[in-house]
């Protein structure tokens, strides 16, 4: 399979050398002529020193024979460019486009490039992974350290949802006052009922939060 | 009218001036404000710093609602993709790009954007004023032939594209 390969910083040079010991035909387009003798130096004269965002270079890498397009240049614009002059001057059945802007991959999918790479919604999504997303979040500090303005978020995890607030067991030194629902606030009155995504206000002595944290968001540990 | 300039270059700087004067609702945006330097004196639009090629940074521009798009900074690939923004993310009706790589450009007219190539006019002006016949289409922004790149022109064959007439209003100043 061939593959024409846009771009050889870090991104485009190692994913040349996998796509080498994977045995593809393959020719990496890469602008800076420095960089581009420089990577050639290592794995031979598949390298050309030349800009994919232009038709007649693209031609000149045999784009018209290319099964697959990778523009992984560390500019947006220019992936997309390189991904469509690709598409419409010849034909690739196959473009993928490294994109950093997340608010960017719709875009590019709407105009035709095929597959999206994207280190930033990646990255967000180990991230994610990793950090517990419902944790008690620390306003402000009050009375001197001795309390603390706290927000809870009622998550699918929580045992307070479907109650009201005589119904959840709290230390003497916690207070709940406010919840914000729809990005509403309102008052939180005996009779309200927590719901999955409210935010609950509370002010909390430090050494009860954990017990804050249990009643509300419902995980073991509340640090 | 309400008018978004991407770029404050001299082309930038000079077209919000005009336009603006002409009564135009005008906002400029540039990655850097000494560039507003070119704008001149007593511009009544408005001078923003941002990246123009950024969804949300046009957003809070308000694209979203503007009659007229133009796309000038120095970087060919920047603004096509702030004009493919403006048109296909914020439907601004009349949308053009500079677009100073000739051969980018007829590609992005056959492709539906409204484009205006420096090189193309240079070579043309250059050329005509030592006698050699000149082609005025090269001096005008440059009509978009196909439609705009929706899923649907991306997917089809190049000739497709190139063959359908075009569905964008662009300045023909």
């Amino acid at each position: 399979m061939y593959v024409i390969v846009v771009g050889g910083g870090k991104v485009g040079y190692y994913l040349t050398k996998e796509l080498i010991a994977a045995g593809h035909e393959l020719v990496l387009l890469e602008k800076d002529r420095v960089r581009a003798k420089q990577i050639a130096d290592e794995v031979g004269s598949i390298v050309l020193a030349r800009d994919g965002c232009e038709g007649q270079h693209l031609a000149e890498a045999g784009a018209n024979r290319a099964a697959i397009v990778a523009a992984v240049t560390g500019d947006d614009e220019d992936n997309l460019v390189v991904c469509q002059m690709a598409k419409h001057h010849f034909d690739v059945p196959r473009t993928i486009a490294r994109v950093n802007n997340p608010r960017n991959e719709a875009l590019f999918r709407h105009l035709g490039v095929d597959e999206i790479i994207s280190p930033t919604r990646m990255a967000l999504a180990a991230i994610e992974q990793d950090i517990p997303v419902h944790e008690l979040l620390h306003l402000a500090q009050l009375e001197g350290g001795g309390l603390e303005l706290l927000e809870a978020q009622i998550g699918d995890e929580s045992p307070a949802i479907g109650r009201k607030p005589s119904d959840i067991e709290l230390p003497d030194g916690c207070s709940m006052f406010a919840l914000i629902r729809a990005e509403q606030a309102m008052a939180i009155k005996p009779e309200t009922i927590f719901q999955m995504g409210d935010k609950v206000l509370a002010i909390s002595r430090t050494d009860c939060e954990a017990d804050l944290h249990r009643q509300l968001i419902g995980t073991a540990s509340g640090d | 009218m309400r008018t978004i300039i991407v770029g404050c270059g001299r082309v930038g700087a000079g077209l919000a001036g005009r336009l603006a004067m002409a009564g135009d609702e005008v906002t400029v945006i540039d990655l850097r404000t000494d560039s507003f330097d070119k704008l001149p004196e007593g511009f009544g639009g408005n001078a923003v710093r941002g990246d123009g090629t950024d969804e949300d940074v046009l957003r809070r521009l308000g694209v979203d609602g503007a009659d007229r798009f133009f796309a000038l900074t120095e970087g060919d690939n920047r603004n096509i993709l702030a004009a493919q923004l403006a048109a296909e993310t914020f439907s601004v009706p009349t949308v053009v790009a500079k677009i100073n790589d000739p051969v980018r450009a007829s590609a992005y007219a056959a492709l539906g954007i409204a484009t205006v190539c420096r090189t193309s006019m240079m070579v043309d002006s250059l050329g005509g004023f030592v006698g050699l016949p000149t082609d005025s289409s090269s001096t005008r922004v440059q009509r978009p032939s196909g439609h705009h790149p929706g899923p649907h022109a991306m997917a089809g064959a190049p000739s497709r594209a190139a063959a359908s007439t075009g569905t964008r209003s662009e300045d023909q100043h």
